[in-house]
């Protein structure tokens, strides 16, 4: 066998080389063999092109739907209903209130409680996020020796990869009852609560982004701060983390996307009391669970069904203008850098 | 004849003394011994894998910032070891200054990669730090190209300019010692002429050590050249002599191209 792979290889070139599967005559062979390799080719070419291109469909197809569906809200229920709506308070007077009650009698589609829900739930687990998972990624870019670092980053990873309703059966059961004994809250389960559960999910994605943005940056430039005499900590502050800011900023960003659309913990974890308030150990209801939990009962075609709709469309724009900043903050890293 | 007593040599600046460098169990050096006298260029020559880096690694102990090292031996600085107990890193790497294959400016204005360390090191004047800018990109040839954009990102500027940026900024901090590891390697002719020519200018008021592929560039620049070859020291003399009349027969192998 051997001795005709090497004679195959010397005369029908690097060509036929995977010849040694079929059988191949020199000579006339050769050209029958190079028809059918260019169809594989192509066959595998266009294989890879159309599941790149599947995603780009499938993401406008999203796109499309779910803002069609959105717009047809817009038809019914007016601009300023979005806001809230105008009635009166037991003195008689005229008050402006923030409700959303889509299926009472008279419906509220005041996005503002979902709003504020979501807000208080993403900003103070992106914070708490932020401050843990840089730290994280910091130690195990640049402080841990290769054995820890071995051991703690699949650790981190997969945390990430724990199914969020197992977060929320933790945050609802065991943080809940912490959280209320140390701070007294009123409702047991609040946006707090909610955000230290979905903190649990960005920290890994903030840890292990911040940690490639350090990777990144070339060792040249820790050599160079260290031979001008720079400590540990003035290369890390003055060089490293300068050098990976716009990384780290876009894992920010990322997370605080991942946390504006996390569904099933804070359904779980927040109490869903559609409340307009900024007091974090309020109940609140974020716009995802609001869909989570009214759409499966909302009749197809009905103005709820377009309201929620609407409501995704929102939380759709949100995040894409999230992920696209920080898209844009890798970009112009990876420019500053030369990478 | 002049009978004026012969002026004293200078004292060697840097003494390598029985040194082997391992990098975990592999060694790279084998018991290296060579004085580097002052004020002058020294080459290190030899072929890729023949621990020239490593030995200038050695000097300023940069080699075990990303790598677990050990050593038998000593370097030592005007007579003091570098790899005592006490030695402060911080003021070793200030005394001993270092240049890099790759330019390696950091993504920062210009001003602020030439005075990165003086700021590190504590000066605050701004008088005295833009002196400090002024003379060191002076000293590496660059102020002329530069002056008028000195707030411009150094990666704006080529390859050449920003090696000689490295050079500025390593004599900001004003050291006695300047470790130059293949300097011109990344670097077109003319940019290479140039980092020649600011070496030539330089070798007057430091202690020049210059790692080197280019055997032409050690004699250019050079006045003593050792040889290296599998971690060890082949021959260590003038460089008129190793590029002229070598002791050893594997020295003029090398020089004449017969391997390497």
């Amino acid at each position: 066998m051997e001795p005709l792979v090497q004679k195959t290889l010397v005369t029908g070139s690097a060509e036929a080389k995977s010849s040694s599967r079929s059988p191949v005559s020199t000579g006339g062979g050769l050209r029958q063999y190079h028809g059918r390799q260019r169809l594989r080719e192509g066959l595998i070419h266009a294989f890879l092109a159309v599941n790149g291109y599947l995603a780009i469909f499938l993401i406008a197809l999203i796109f499309l739907f779910l803002f069609k569906e959105g717009f047809q809200a817009l038809k019914t229920v007016q601009p300023l209903q979005w806001i809230g709506h105008k009635t009166l308070d037991f003195d008689g007077r005229e008050v402006f209130r923030f409700i959303w009650q889509p299926l009472s009698s008279t419906p509220k589609y005041s996005l503002m409680p979902l709003l504020s829900g979501s807000f208080l739930v993403a900003l103070p687990a992106t914070l708490l996020s932020t401050v843990i998972g840089i730290g994280c990624g910091v130690y195990l870019a640049e402080l841990a020796s290769p054995r820890v670092r071995e051991l703690l980053k699949p650790v981190v990873e997969l945390l990430a990869g724990i199914p969020t309703v197992v977060i929320g059966f933790l945050a609802l059961s065991v943080l809940a009852s912490v959280v209320q004994s140390v701070f007294h809250t009123q409702f047991r389960l609040n946006a707090f609560v909610g955000a230290l559960g979905v903190s649990l999910v960005i920290i890994p994605v903030i840890a292990s982004m911040t940690e490639d943005a350090l990777r990144a940056v070339p060792n040249e430039l820790r050599e160079a701060s260290y031979g001008l005499g720079a400590t540990r900590w003035e290369t890390l502050s003055r060089v490293i983390l300068p050098a990976g800011i716009s990384g780290i900023s876009a894992s920010i960003l990322l997370g605080m996307g991942r946390a504006l659309g996390e569904t099933m913990i804070v359904l779980m974890a927040t109490g869903n009391a559609a409340v307009f308030t900024a007091d974090i150990f309020s109940s609140v209801r974020t716009m995802t669970a609001t869909i989570a939990a009214e759409l499966g009962s909302a009749a197809q075609g009905s103005e709820v069904y377009y309201a929620l709709f609407f409501v995704g469309s929102v939380l759709f724009t949100l995040t894409f203008l999230i992920n696209l900043v920080s898209e844009i903050v890798v970009e112009r890293m990876r420019r500053r850098l030369r990478l | 004849m002049n009978t004026a007593p012969a002026i004293a040599p200078q004292p060697d600046k840097i003494e390598v003394q029985s040194l082997d460098y391992f990098y975990g169990t592999e060694q790279a050096l084998f018991g290296v011994s060579m004085d580097i006298p002052d004020k002058q260029v020294t080459a290190i020559i030899g072929p890729s894998g023949c621990g020239k880096s490593t030995l200038i690694k050695a000097i300023n102990r940069i080699g075990e910032i990303s790598n677990d090292i050990r050593i038998h031996g000593d370097v030592r600085l005007d007579g003091a070891s570098v790899y005592g107990k006490s030695v402060n890193l911080v003021e070793l790497r200030r005394r001993v200054g270092m240049v890099f294959q790759k330019p390696n400016p950091f993504p920062k204005s210009i001003l602020e990669n030439v005075l990165f360390g003086p700021k590190l090191h504590g000066v605050k004047d701004r008088d005295r730090l833009e002196e400090i800018a002024e003379t060191s990109l002076h000293k590496a040839a660059l102020w002329n190209e530069v002056k008028d954009k000195l707030n411009k990102s150094a990666m704006e500027l080529s390859g050449g300019q920003q090696q000689r940026l490295c050079i500025a900024r390593a004599l900001a901090v004003d050291p006695e010692v300047l470790l130059m590891d293949e300097p011109c390697s990344a670097l077109d002719p003319i940019g290479t002429a140039r980092i020649e020519e600011t070496i030539e200018v330089l070798k007057d008021q430091y202690c020049i050590v210059i790692v080197t592929h280019n055997m032409q560039q050690a004699a250019r620049v050079s006045q003593s050249t050792a040889f290296f070859m599998k971690g060890k020291i082949i021959e260590y003399d003038d460089t008129e002599k190793i590029f002229t009349t070598p002791a050893e027969k594997l020295t003029e192998d090398y020089i004449t191209g017969r391997f390497g």
